[in-house]
């Protein structure tokens, strides 16, 4: 293992300018795909932020008294789709009406507004039916008067979120796969660049695997180095978006890792790939 | 410790490179493969360290057949080979020395044994003083030693050389062949394929004469003239 860790290492000092190709083309193949990333992640911040608002509002009727009143609130917040159940008295809900619509304010009287339950659902669980489930449930407290979620604009959302997953996993997968044909492409022409080499090798007893295993750790530390240096391009890419547009979010420290590890991955694949194919035709 | 049984060699392309073809070499002995360009030599090199395969018959070396040799066996034997090619087939960017040692390192030998063996060898091919030289610095002959040498690195029981003075001038051919006659001196076999008649007509050497892939004349038997 030394051996073929030496003679990985000894390749890019033997070639420079090819190892730099390399690794190049695979910073920029993994760059793309880091970008579309960014947009993901930022399309799926987006969507999560808009679904937080996912809201049951069940109204009380009037003179619901405090104790069945706070027998619902318990049972609501027991829901495991419910995160939290909040009762908003007449008084509180004047207030948020004042504050949310600021220019009608004087318009509101104090007893015009009724008691409510506002209910805040769980990640996971802010799609169209189970919204209208837990919603329905509500509904057979008699004392609750309306249920309002907002259907259709729950329906929108999800469909939304609906279009941009498969689009996300579209457009990912097609990156992917232009990745890692460009990237094996750039290996199967160091590994024609070292061909006769590879030659010399087999005729003094090089068993495959003896050749094959330096190609393998060069792939894995160029896929790695390309890895890295596509991170820091789309972090760079990402400060300048943060900067100038808007204030976008990027990958965590996991993400990074993994995209890191990725590079790595499909470098040593790619090599895994060419060499293969290689030494089987020669 | 060589031996081919009426071996066939056909090419896709190129149709028959070998008919019928049998022979042997026996353990320490020279032997040259004569014949003009397309004859077969090559061929029978190829086949001996296993870079081709017979279409039919078989080729033994030692106690290996080309009927069971699979995968990780065609290393082994080639490790009881050298090989030595008219072009030498040296890694241009290593040194005279890593050159050598890189045929023990394939084999997994430690580095304590590497570097005495591979100082030896070159004092043997006289070319002690240019370890650390690259390919590139030494003259075309002096290429060639070094190749022997890392023919010789894992102590071969045959040397196998293609056409190993096809690009020396007169003097460099000599050495070579001089270096080859010392090797095969100390019990290791020569199978050596030339065009120069006049090196084999001076040596006295066995030799087998190929012609549009057949063995028309062996010295070992010269009234076969045919081949066996």
């Amino acid at each position: 293992m030394t051996l073929a860790m030496r003679e990985a290492l000894l390749a890019f000092r033997r070639s420079p300018m090819l190892s730099a190709l390399s690794v190049t083309t695979i910073a920029f193949s993994l760059f793309a795909f880091g970008l579309f990333g960014l947009v993901a992640v930022n399309i799926s911040r987006a969507l999560t932020q808009l679904e937080d608002r996912v809201e049951i509002r069940a109204f009380l009727a009037d003179g619901t008294g405090a104790e069945p009143t706070a027998a619902a609130l318990g049972d609501i917040a027991a829901f495991p789709e419910v995160a939290a159940a909040t009762l908003v008295t007449p008084a509180d809900a004047l207030a948020r009406a004042r504050r949310e619509l600021g220019e009608f304010s004087d318009v509101f009287d104090a007893n015009i507004l009724p008691a409510s339950i506002d209910i805040r659902l769980k990640p996971g669980f802010r799609d169209p039916a189970t919204v209208t489930d837990v919603a329905r449930r509500i509904t057979t407290y008699d004392f609750i008067e309306d249920v309002r979620f907002g259907e259709e604009w729950v329906r929108k959302l999800n469909q939304i979120r609906t279009v941009a997953t498969v689009a996300g996993g579209i457009l990912g997968l097609t990156f992917a796969i232009v990745a890692i044909i460009i990237i094996g492409s750039t290996i199967r022409m160091a590994v024609l660049a070292r061909a006769r080499e590879i030659a010399i090798m087999r005729v003094v007893g090089a068993t495959d695997g003896f050749i094959r295993r330096p190609f393998l750790i060069e792939g894995a530390l160029k896929g790695a180095l390309g890895g890295f240096a596509a991170l820091v391009l789309t972090w760079a890419t990402n400060a300048l978006i943060g900067r100038y547009v808007f204030d976008a979010a990027f990958f965590d420290l996991r993400v990074s890792l993994t995209g890191i590890l990725a590079g790595a991955f499909i470098g040593l694949a790619g090599s895994a790939l060419s060499v293969g194919r290689h030494l089987r035709h020669v | 410790m060589i031996r081919f049984t009426r071996v066939r060699k056909e090419y896709a392309r190129t149709g028959v490179a070998l008919a019928d073809v049998s022979f042997s070499v026996a353990k320490g002995e020279f032997a040259f493969l004569t014949g003009p360009s397309g004859a077969g030599k090559s061929t029978i090199l190829k086949l001996i360290f296993a870079e081709e395969f017979p279409t039919s018959g078989e080729v033994k070396v030692g106690n290996i057949s080309s009927a069971t040799l699979k995968g990780g066996k065609v290393a082994a034997l080639r490790r009881k080979l050298g090989v030595v090619f008219q072009d030498f087939r040296l890694l241009e960017d290593r040194s005279v020395e890593a050159n050598v040692a890189f045929a023990l390192e394939v084999t997994g030998a430690s580095r304590a044994t590497i570097a005495p063996k591979v100082s030896r060898l070159l004092t043997q091919v006289g070319l002690a003083s240019k370890s650390h030289a690259l390919p590139r610095e030494l003259s075309g002959g002096e290429q060639q030693r070094v190749a022997i040498a890392r023919a010789l690195v894992n102590d071969p029981v045959v040397i196998l050389a293609d056409e190993p003075t096809g690009n020396l001038d007169e003097r460099a051919t000599r050495g070579v062949f001089q270096l080859l006659r010392d090797i095969n001196a100390t019990g290791t076999a020569v199978l050596m394929a030339t065009h120069n008649l006049e090196l084999v007509r001076q040596s006295q050497c066995r030799t087998l004469e190929m012609n549009r892939g057949k063995l028309v004349f062996d010295s070992a038997e010269p009234t076969s003239p045919e081949g066996a």
